[in-house]
């Protein structure tokens, strides 16, 4: 029906493919040219070339494995926790029960809160003097518990932790909530009448109708694990002692604070390889999975 | 299916739970950002404020919110309507011209899904200094528009394929041309997800971070989450009117989503589950 069919797709597209060459595509090789050298980022000061070197201090550099292993437990509690209760929230609010709907609004309330506005509002949350967590524990009389829970490296992580499963297990209960709408009801009918019990229900049809949005979840925990960094930046900047540094924090800080641009440019190719690993074993477990189901 | 009354119950309980630990910290929030400094030490966190003291409010607004807010607005309706306008465009092209260029586009897009920006961030802050962008408004405009362009184009693309051919070969045969095909008649079939992908964008937009800390530094050019990031290492001591300043950035999203609802969910998962 059309003519000049690909000079069409050129010109439509062209806008939108020059903004992306130029912010998104180009920046990719430019990182990896930096990461061979030393360079302050100024214009005015020449770039030293300085081979593999940006490198090799990498997989020396010990703060960088310590962030490296913050992002791995990250995705693992991710894993492991955020996704077991946004599966049972989801099914919670999937219920026919009166106010589950209003509730399930009220529940996804903080997903779209920013970061900043988040860490900052848990860091007087978590505040030693004047905080909430402390008040409440004297209040009930367990004043010995308190604590700078942002300031102890032992539990700095958690503390961060914590809040990253308050923004976003409502976003993995949305995920489910959204897979048992598509279920037909019959199913669970039949089960019903065959004599199950709520129990049986749940683990015998409804867990199992959930395989894909659980795959679907893990895939998103994964490849998610590596943007980290706003609210990590604004509650604790990594510290105390790097305990919750993470990679983007640290390609941040190498770059923009010591402006060592070779240095946070290695960082920035190796997220950037990782991530792309990450996608492409996901990519083939996912098809892997898919071929089975249908 | 019928429950019982002590599953009831206990499903009810799981639900009250999650919900006091989901909202309690905002109305912690809202509480004491409405305190005198003097009250909010002097009393528990979980006192109501003797009274309505809103002067937080309006000094935390003096104190570059203000600008920062304006900013925002500004930076979040270019880039959505750029980004809305360039995106669709393309998604038309390579959906309903299905040329062989097009599908290289499209994998061009989709490969960009997965990337972590932080990859992008150090070529874009040298490259928007050397254009002569660093610390405007502008400087943002550009990595915001190319970094979710990928989800944008995707979903777009999903939606404008699915149309059925009908729809324009009569157009065509009336003479029409193409761009008046996709602007009077994909582009308004294709609104529900126009919508979804414009609310992911904007969410996206209003609270992005990491591009504004590294490509502004003059309170002039701040953003809102970075005018706050700002004012905590300013005003840190005063706690209530940060308490003020937080209320004020979170306000606007916490609004609109008051009136989208379930829309709004829609649209955020939409640009969440892409794939």
């Amino acid at each position: 029906m059309w003519k000049h069919r690909n000079f069409k797709t050129l010109i439509f597209s062209l806008p939108a493919i020059v903004v992306y060459l130029f912010y998104f595509i180009l920046p990719i090789p430019m990182s990896l040219f930096y990461s061979f050298f030393k360079w302050n980022g100024f214009f005015s000061s020449p770039m030293i070339p300085a081979g593999l070197s940006n490198w090799v201090s990498l997989f020396k550099d010990t703060i960088f494995w310590k962030a490296a292993e913050n992002n791995f437990l990250l995705v693992v509690i991710s894993i492991l926790i955020q996704i077991p209760i946004g599966l049972l929230l989801g099914v919670l609010v999937s219920t026919k029960l009166k106010g589950m709907k209003l509730i399930k609004l009220l529940y996804f309330l903080p997903m779209m809160l920013s970061a900043v506005g988040i860490g900052l509002l848990w860091e007087y949350i978590y505040d030693p003097n004047f905080g909430l967590i402390n008040a409440v524990l004297n209040f009930i009389g367990l004043g010995n518990l308190t604590h700078g829970w942002l300031g102890d490296p032992k539990t700095a992580i958690w503390s961060v932790f914590v809040v990253i499963c308050w923004e976003y297990i409502p976003f993995y209960m949305i995920i489910f909530a959204a897979a048992l709408s598509g279920i037909p009801k019959e199913l669970f009918e039949a089960a019903r009448i065959d004599g199950a019990t709520h129990s049986q229900t749940f683990f015998k049809v409804t867990l199992p109708l959930l395989t894909n949005a659980i795959r679907t979840s893990t895939i998103l925990a994964l490849i998610g694990s590596l943007q980290y960094f706003a609210l990590i930046y604004v509650m604790t900047d990594g510290g105390p002692t790097h305990s919750t540094e993470v990679m983007a924090l640290l390609m941040y800080k190498q770059a923009f604070r010591f402006f060592k641009t070779g240095y946070g440019s290695t960082i920035a190719v190796f997220m950037f390889v990782l991530s792309l690993s990450l996608t492409l074993v996901t990519l083939k477990l996912y098809r892997r999975g898919r071929e089975y189901e249908v | 299916m019928k429950y019982s009354i002590q599953l009831k119950i206990i499903l009810y309980i799981s639900a009250v739970i999650w919900l006091i630990f989901s909202l309690y910290p905002l109305i912690f929030l809202i509480q004491n950002s409405m305190k005198t400094q003097w009250e909010f030490l002097t009393t528990s966190p979980w006192s109501p404020p003797s009274k309505l003291y809103l002067t937080n409010y309006t000094d935390a607004i003096k104190g570059g919110l203000l600008r920062g807010l304006l900013n925002s607005i500004i930076v979040t309706l270019i880039s959505l309507v750029i980004v809305l306008f360039i995106g669709s465009m393309a998604s038309f092209a390579i959906a309903r011209f299905k040329a062989k260029i097009g599908k290289g586009f499209l994998i061009l897009f989709i490969s960009g899904m997965t990337v972590p920006i932080y990859i992008t961030l150090i070529p874009v802050y040298i490259i928007t200094r050397y254009i002569g962008l660093y610390d405007t408004l502008w400087g943002l405009i550009g990595p915001y528009v190319a970094s979710s362009l990928p989800v944008t184009v995707f979903i777009l693309f999903s939606a404008m394929e699915t149309i059925p051919k009908g729809f324009e070969e009569a157009a065509v045969i009336d003479g029409a041309s193409a761009f008046q095909i996709y602007w009077r008649i994909i582009l308004p079939i294709s609104r529900p997800t126009l919508i979804a992908v414009g609310i992911y964008d904007m969410v996206h937009y209003w609270n992005e971070f990491v591009y504004a800390l590294v490509l502004l530094s003059s309170p002039k050019s701040r953003t809102l989450p970075l005018a706050l990031w700002n004012a905590h290492g300013m005003f840190s001591m005063n706690v209530p009117e940060m308490l003020a300043g937080i209320v004020i950035s979170l306000l606007p999203l916490i609004m609109l989503y008051g009136i989208t609802q379930e829309k709004m969910i829609q649209g955020m998962m939409a640009g969440a589950l892409k794939g």
